[in-house]
């Protein structure tokens, strides 16, 4: 069994061509058809995402809840940790991911399977997840702690007592749900790289490392970037991890924007706060999401 | 493999110098280790669930010492099962919300992404890309940060405490990506199919219907169940939407737990496995379709 069989991956070229486009213009009732056919789907645009995302933007207007939220320590906390949570979790997982599809490129039975059980943090959802590791690494009688303990004699530290530590266990989770997703993105990545530029650069000589570094790198270097950056984008978007493995603890010092925003909103009522703090990384992801767009487009260009 | 297949390349073997020889054998040491130190990692979180759920009393969890409960027990599944806890009481209901939102989310986001992928794609209602690409923009903003508006509008149309509420804004989060995946795999359906029904005289909507969808069909399953569990697994906006019990979902119940001081924690995990059983069924049943669909976006950009 093949790793695409395994997976149902398709070899797929990078680049390809768009389909020639007719310059016929839609008129009378293919248009009325068209029209009619788009509707339901502008119509939840309108109304479930436009208008929250012009109403969130007019909430958080009145440039005094933005001083209000800069002279909050909690805010600038929590905007340090989103920064960290991003910069290293993103960037880590990312990497690893990359690693590992190479890892699974192998042809080895056991490998196959070993992808299949792989895939199991992706399937499962986020909840389970994070609580599980909520309570791995509570206090003294969480799993780990008790398993190095009882394995090697270490006595483990207290994971939500200190910080960093806390932080650490965070981008832990975060890493263990998404790394399998992008493992699979990067190992469809690898796929569509015809064979034959292997085998050429085999049969000239090219060590393993070698081939990596020449072939494997150029041609997954966009894919690389639009994977980064979008996963960058969507862990500062994430509430779930830090709400749930840390829950902010110790004191509060391990929230990122998200977390604090809905706190801002509904623990202590203060909506256009909550609002504000959330708008607030807007300047650092509208630049990212740029760059992504025009990556995106980019691919057409490639190999 | 055949005879004739296997022979050079063992000849290749015998062949090897000891040092490449060495080296092969490191590279198949060192994939095993990989491989077990990978196998550690992704099940000690999900063997750690299991350990906490058989832990037989209420509430306890002093894991101090054991690495497996002396007496595993299945008490709290069955205290899930038979909703026999006050957290509890209204287990199966949330459990129908929860296959109910799911289900909806995915028939919606389908019905409703499909045909606007086909507008845009296939009948080549160009202007509209606009529109696809800016809902795209929808990924890069945090959903917390819609969360708050998006509580406030569902008070506004009278949808408080309203499931619907969940479904509209687990369609909105699916959707952009469905249209995004399904006008990328439509590319390789060869558009003269659809020109050649248009002149034996069929509607756009029979183009759609007879052959659009059928064609489709795999990325169309990729696209559902994507938004099945995206809806299944989605919690933010249900904890925030939804206040009465008998509206919760199972994200809901098991989140309740954690507000708790004196929660059983057992009982929790339990619950927590019995949810996650679902999708990972959906899953492994539907692999192929998904990876193969959620890749086909990510991949061809």
């Amino acid at each position: 069994m093949s790793t695409q069989q395994v997976l149902g991956l398709r070899r797929v070229a990078i680049a390809r061509r768009r389909p020639p486009r007719w310059h016929v213009h839609l008129h009378g009732s293919e248009l009325a058809w068209a029209l009619a056919f788009v509707v339901p789907y502008a119509a939840v645009f309108l109304l479930f995402a436009a208008y929250p995302i012009a109403y969130a933007i007019w909430m958080g207007s009145d440039p005094a809840l933005y001083r209000e939220l800069f002279d909050d320590p909690h805010y600038l906390e929590a905007a340090a940790n989103t920064a960290l949570f991003a910069g290293f979790a993103a960037n880590i997982m990312m990497f690893a991911a990359l690693l590992l599809s190479g890892f699974f490129m192998r042809r080895r039975w056991w490998i196959k399977a070993m992808l299949v059980v792989a895939m199991l943090p992706w399937a499962l959802p986020a909840i389970p997840a994070y609580v599980s590791f909520h309570w791995m690494l509570i206090g003294d009688y969480g799993f780990l702690d008790s398993a190095l303990w009882n394995l090697f004699g270490i006595d483990g530290p207290h994971w939500f007592n200190k910080r960093w530590l806390a932080l650490a266990a965070n981008m832990i989770a975060y890493i263990w749900k998404w790394l399998p997703f992008w493992t699979l993105i990067f190992l469809a990545g690898r796929m569509a790289i015809p064979q034959e530029l292997h085998e050429a650069a085999a049969i000239d000589g090219a060590s393993g490392y070698r081939r990596f570094l020449h072939i494997t790198v150029p041609l997954l270097t966009n894919l690389y970037l639009i994977s980064t950056a979008l996963a960058t984008v969507w862990i500062v978007g994430d509430f779930t991890a830090s709400e749930l493995v840390s829950g902010g603890a110790p004191s509060r010092t391990t929230e990122v924007l998200t977390t604090l925003s809905i706190h801002y909103a509904f623990d202590s009522s203060q909506p256009a706060l909550g609002v504000a703090a959330a708008l607030s990384a807007l300047p650092v992801l509208i630049p990212i999401v740029v760059i992504l767009m025009r990556r995106i487009e980019r691919r057409e260009v490639q190999l | 493999m055949s005879v004739a297949a296997t022979s050079p390349r063992r000849r290749r073997r015998r062949r090897a110098r000891p040092r490449d020889r060495l080296r092969r054998w490191a590279v198949e040491a060192g994939s095993v280790a990989l491989c077990g130190a990978l196998l550690i990692w992704t099940l000690v979180p999900v063997y750690n669930m299991l350990l906490i759920a058989l832990d037989p009393d209420e509430g306890e969890t002093e894991f101090t010492g054991t690495l497996f409960p002396d007496e595993p027990s299945l008490n709290s599944f069955r205290a899930v099962v038979s909703q026999d806890y006050w957290y509890l009481e209204h287990f199966w209901q949330q459990f129908a919300n929860s296959f109910y939102v799911g289900l909806a989310t995915m028939a919606l986001t389908v019905a409703i992404a499909s045909l606007a992928a086909f507008a845009i794609g296939r009948m080549r209602l160009t202007r509209v890309r606009v529109l696809t690409n800016t809902a795209l923009i929808i990924y890069a903003i945090p959903s917390a940060l819609l969360a708050i508006p998006f509580i406030r509008l569902a008070q506004r149309y009278g949808l408080s405490d309203n499931i619907w509420a969940v479904i509209a804004a687990e369609v909105m989060f699916a959707i952009p990506f469905a249209v995004l995946v399904l006008q990328q795999y439509a590319t390789i359906i060869p558009m003269e199919l659809d020109e050649a029904a248009r002149i034996d005289g069929a509607s756009p909507w029979q183009v759609y219907l007879r052959i659009y969808l059928p064609l489709t069909a795999p990325a169309l399953a990729a696209v559902g169940t994507y938004a099945l569990l995206l809806a299944w697994g989605e919690y933010l906006y249900q904890y925030l939407l939804l206040s009465s019990e008998r509206n919760w979902t199972v994200a809901v119940a098991i989140e309740q737990f954690f507000d708790a001081d004196e929660a059983p924690w057992n009982y929790m995990m339990a619950l927590a496995i019995i949810y996650s059983l679902p999708p990972i069924a959906v899953f492994y049943a539907l692999r192929r379709y998904m990876a193969a669909g959620l890749t086909m976006g990510a991949v061809k950009g």
